[in-house]
């Protein structure tokens, strides 16, 4: 069997900024080169914006830093090449390549604050990047200083003087983004620029991205796992799966209609168009990624397509254009055949969802209050919550961080006591502030799902000892009764008994993920508090975590209190929303009351940060400066300094209530709720 | 600022409070006659009992205690048993010993093992890295005492280039104490080469693997540029740490060296007075290298807070 080269579909276009060209990447591991970069090829013009998707390890940043001849100590090109603005990078020398970062590339990473030294001033490391350049030090140090103004840094002279941890997340993303625009790049890669940072902070950088662009004609490579900032940032897409670009095309195209069933899978995993976990559940791609390294001598997607044919198993697809030139393509031989794509069966019980998001409270904490005391200061983290959680629930918790959410979960698992004057019951009784006072049935009725699973499981145990405890420990049950119960539970997870015998680091997160909520579950619990479950995985992945979430709900009549920054996953999953803000509760309301308002101006901002996937963009509210400490909560409405709808004279002097203003419908706002409709049918410019 | 050095002060005596009374616990429960100890087994039992009574071994414990602990914090711990000379003439000319010893091997090591953590994390995995770590490993495993041994027998013995009897004779020159001292300090300085080393080479490969370094790098600076400029300050903070710890380990651990060399330092008095049960002493040795290692640490804090400014900040509020 011989492989043909398909790539010479896609020719580098004369003036392409950055161009690249079956390129081949291998990591060494133990000695043995393994495949990464499987011949990627794409080209982006001058002032062209082109970005990457596809699942984590699938070698989006591999790509990017190969681009940069930056790749790790055991990272190698073995073919193909790449060239910015004409010069071969594959083939510089030392000199030329510093040369070359210094003059034509920049690059900006997750995690500014890392991307700092931490124990030099701003100002000396940014005008370190000027002298570089070869400008005199009172020519950087004015350059630094505009630099900072073009990325719409209000006080630079200040800024300069600080050190990179004095300032917040977004404020350092700027400065970084300032560093990498120094030498005017010809090509500037952005890898997750915005993973990690609040969604008003995510929305206020990747506004600044937008104008940035408009000012200069690098060719900007963005690497995002959020498919909506790709569509309204990029003007074309990639697609990237096991080292391939797979499917390429203009975005807005490629999400409206994608062309390979990688990409189909990808879209139909997303919570999207307002989707709700009682209309259908989200689609998953079974199988898992190739690891690096696999033989995959045709379609490197086969193992995971469900319309592969016979002609897939013998011949890798060819690039393939697709329509009448418009730069659309496809690696797929069935492009025709996309449509038959069905959506992956899936088991949720959605008349029992639908009821019993009805059920009796369970869960009511009411006036509770945290306060925090640190050297004689007092932080109050949460103030006055009233809340209720009825059987079956799901209560989805939003709100930026340093918001709250997570001091509430807290609070009323009993891991901090809530203060005097406050109460948590459950099932109509009181419950003792801290666990310690609990009784055991009750610990057993809360448990808690982590961002991160690792931190809940005990990682030199395998999967089958975790769980025995677990068991063990919340119910009692002991021997072969526990280990026939841990059997039965890990089968309701999927989690094969194979898995059982294994240890958490030989899961993937997804596995790990799922290990984690099967502990949590194992003691049948009535509410469990899920801390962003699904942050650090993949959409499908995600989709397939949400999807049994909602799934052991419908069965168990368990009640989620759930924690997350993706709206759309919080619309997926919950009943009601409580959005947050300094440690208050702001809106209270049903899913669909929230989502189509009338709303608080603090939700109203947060629901216009995101950019989404299907391209419907609500008009940007811009928050002016950020949070404010809750050690020293601002006056009156303690959203007054940033509300871009705030009434002098009245807002700054007192709080508004929490008023229900429509039924079930609660805000916290002087506005007048008939004003407030009118307000956002015709929204003020951010 | 200075909040941050009183407390640190305030800690400082609590600790050492707590460790003259572990020594008063210790030396009470040993089941011994002091006076009888002292004056052999034929002296007479009255001139035993007035010793006995002159040392205030048959007043209450706790007037005893109240005793000592005025000792340790006028800093006089009274005479020694053996001698009768005051503790202080025994120890601090033997801590001005020891501190000569162990300046002479911290001058010998520290740049030659940070010097060799650099190259061998500049050139990680390389032949000259693994040659490092591993001469590294195995110099730190010899015990001090083993490697004081065979360099005693290899330059004092053998090729006669130092002196066996590490005591220089009073009055003599620097550079003649150097003849010295260059054995012992070198068996010394070759077991915190593998401690420093290692440190300094980790310490300098998760800074490159940083962030900011990766940062600088795609400013277009060279490697040594962004070794210079960014990595050695972030590097190091863990290194100075060791060595800190070090500087009261050196003093009070380096029994072996000294009694190889038979090398009148504090530790070679702690070992004595142990053996001799002269407390006074023993008590003021201890005291004298718990003040100096509360120092060092000190020292290190502050030096590592002044390349840290997060630190920094922390400590001038
Ligand atoms: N230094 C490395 N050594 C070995 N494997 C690596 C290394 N860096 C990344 N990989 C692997 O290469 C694959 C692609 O990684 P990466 O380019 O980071 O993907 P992405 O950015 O799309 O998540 C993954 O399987 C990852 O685990
Ligand atoms: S080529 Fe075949 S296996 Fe590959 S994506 Fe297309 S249909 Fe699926
Ligand atoms: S009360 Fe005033 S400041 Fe607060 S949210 Fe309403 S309008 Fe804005
Ligand atoms: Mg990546």
């Amino acid at each position: 069997m011989t492989i043909t080269n398909p790539d010479n579909a896609v020719k580098a276009p004369a003036s392409s900024a950055l161009s690249v060209t079956d390129l081949e990447v291998v990591y060494n591991v133990r000695g043995i080169p393994r495949e990464v970069l499987r011949g990627v090829s794409f080209h982006i013009a001058p002032g062209e914006a082109y970005g990457l998707v596809g699942e984590s390890g699938c070698g989006k940043s591999t790509t990017a830093y190969a681009a940069l001849r930056y790749l790790p100590r055991n990272g190698r090109i073995v073919g193909g090449t790449v060239s910015v603005d004409g010069q071969d990078v594959t083939a510089m020398s030392n000199e030329r390549l510093r040369e070359f970062r210094a003059r034509d590339a920049s690059m900006v990473y997750q995690d500014p604050a890392l991307a700092m030294n931490p124990t030099l001033r701003v100002g000396r490391q940014l005008i370190e990047s000027f002298t570089l350049l070869g400008q005199s030090k009172t020519d950087a140090e004015k350059s630094a200083l505009d630099a900072l103004r073009k990325v719409r840094i209000a006080d630079p002279e200040r800024v300069m003087d600080r050190f990179p941890f004095q300032l917040s997340g977004g404020m350092q993303q700027r400065v970084v983004i300032a560093m990498a625009l120094a030498c005017d790049p010809k090509l500037l890669v952005l890898d997750e620029p915005t993973t990690g940072l609040d969604a008003t902070v995510e929305a206020e950088v990747l506004d600044l991205v937008r104008v940035l662009r408009q000012e200069s004609d690098a060719a900007v490579l963005l690497i995002a796992h959020n498919l909506g900032i790709i569509r309204s940032l990029c003007d074309r897409v990639g697609v990237m799966y096991a080292g391939r670009i797979v499917e390429e095309g203009p975005s807005a195209e490629v999400f409206d209609s994608p062309q390979h069933p990688y990409t189909v899978g990808l879209l139909r995993a997303l919570p999207r168009r307002g989707v709700r976990k009682t209309e259908r559940a989200l689609a998953t791609i079974p199988g898992l990624l190739p690891l690096i390294g696999s033989p995959l001598p045709t379609c490197v997607f086969l193992d995971r397509c469900a319309i592969a044919s016979e002609l897939c198993h013998t011949t890798a697809p060819p690039l393939v254009a697709i329509g009448d030139g418009t730069g659309r393509f496809s690696r797929c031989h069935h492009v025709d055949r996309i449509g038959e794509i069905q959506e992956t069966p899936v088991s949720v019980d959605i008349a029992m969802l639908n009821t019993s998001a009805k059920g009796a409270d369970v869960l009511e904490l009411t006036h509770v209050s945290k306060t925090f005391h640190q050297r004689n200061l007092a932080i109050p983290a949460l103030v006055d919550v009233d809340l209720s959680l009825g059987e079956g629930e799901t209560l989805g918790i939003v709100g930026e961080s340093g918001s709250g959410k997570s001091t509430l979960a807290k609070t009323l698992l009993g891991i901090e006591a809530a203060d005097e004057g406050g109460s948590v019951s459950l099932d109509g009784h009181f419950v003792a502030p801290l666990t310690t006072g609990r009784s055991a049935d009750e610990k057993r009725s809360m448990q808690m799902i982590f961002q991160n699973p690792d931190s809940a499981l005990n990682r030199s145990w395998t999967v089958r000892r975790i769980l025995m405890r677990s068991v063990e420990k919340l119910t009692g049950i002991k021997g072969d009764e526990a280990n026939t119960r841990v059997e039965a539970l890990a089968a309701h997870l999927r989690l094969t008994p194979r898995h059982l015998d294994l240890k958490p680091r030989q899961l993937s997160g997804g596995l790990k993920q799922r290990v984690a909520i099967a502990r949590a579950f194992a003691g049948d619990p009535r509410i469990v508090v899920c801390d962003e479950p699904t942050s650090a995985l993949d959409v499908s992945v995600q989709a397939a975590i949400l999807n049994l979430l909602a799934d052991l709900q419908s069965e168990k009549k368990t009640s989620y209190v759930f924690i997350s920054h993706d709206m759309g996953v919080v619309r997926y999953l919950a009943d009601r929303i409580a959005v947050m803000y300094l440690g208050r509760i702001q809106e209270l309301g049903p899913t669909d009351a929230v989502f189509n308002g009338p709303n608080h101006p603090y939700t109203e901002a947060l629901l216009s940060a995101i950019p989404n996937v299907d391209g419907e963009e609500r008009v940007r509210i811009r928050l002016d400066g950020e949070i404010p400490s809750p050690a020293n909560p601002p006056s009156g409405c303690v959203f007054h300094p940033r509300c871009p709808r705030a009434m002098p004279g009245v807002c700054e002097v007192s709080e508004p209530p929490l008023r229900e203003v429509e039924p079930g419908h609660l805000m916290r706002c002087h506005i007048p709720v008939e004003q407030l409709v009118e307000m956002q049918r015709t929204p003020t410019q951010g | 600022m200075s909040r941050y050095l009183l407390r640190r002060l305030g800690s400082a005596v609590i600790t050492l409070w707590l460790l003259a009374t572990i020594v008063f616990v210790v030396v009470s429960v040993l089941p011994s006659n002091v006076g009888r100890q002292i004056l052999g087994p034929f002296a007479p039992q009255e001139q035993v009992d007035a010793l006995n009574h002159r040392l205030g071994f048959d007043r209450p414990i706790i007037i005893q205690y109240l005793q000592s602990m005025r000792r340790v914090f006028t800093l006089n711990f009274g005479e020694s048993y053996t001698s009768g000379a005051p503790v202080n003439d025994v120890i601090f000319p033997a801590l001005w010993r020891s501190g000569k010893l162990a300046l002479l091997a911290f001058i010998m090591t520290i740049p030659v093992s940070i010097l060799a953590g650099i190259i061998a994390a500049r050139r990680q995995d390389k032949l000259s890295d693994r040659a490092i770590v591993n001469l590294g490993l195995a110099t730190s495993s010899i015990p001090e005492f083993v490697s004081a041994a065979v360099l005693l027998s290899i330059f004092c013995v053998h090729w006669k280039l130092g002196k066996a009897f590490a005591n220089p004779p009073d009055g003599a020159t620097i550079v003649q104490q150097l003849q010295y001292l260059w054995v012992p300090a070198l068996a010394m300085a070759i077991t915190y080469f593998g401690y420093l080393a290692r440190m300094t080479r980790a310490g300098v490969i998760s800074a490159q693997h940083s962030d900011y370094a990766r940062t600088a790098t795609m400013k277009g600076m060279s490697s040594s540029q962004v070794m210079r400029r960014h990595i050695m300050r972030n590097a190091l903070a863990p290194t100075i740490t060791v060595i800190s710890v070090q500087i009261g380990y050196l003093f009070g651990g380096i029994i072996g060296v000294e009694r190889v060399f038979n090398y009148s330092g504090l530790g070679s008095t702690m070992l004595i007075a142990v053996g001799k049960r002269d407390i006074p002493v023993l008590q003021g040795a201890v005291l004298l290298v718990g003040i100096i290692y509360m120092f060092s640490t000190l020292a290190a804090d502050l030096l590592i807070a002044a390349l840290n400014p997060r630190v920094r900040l922390e400590v001038s509020k």
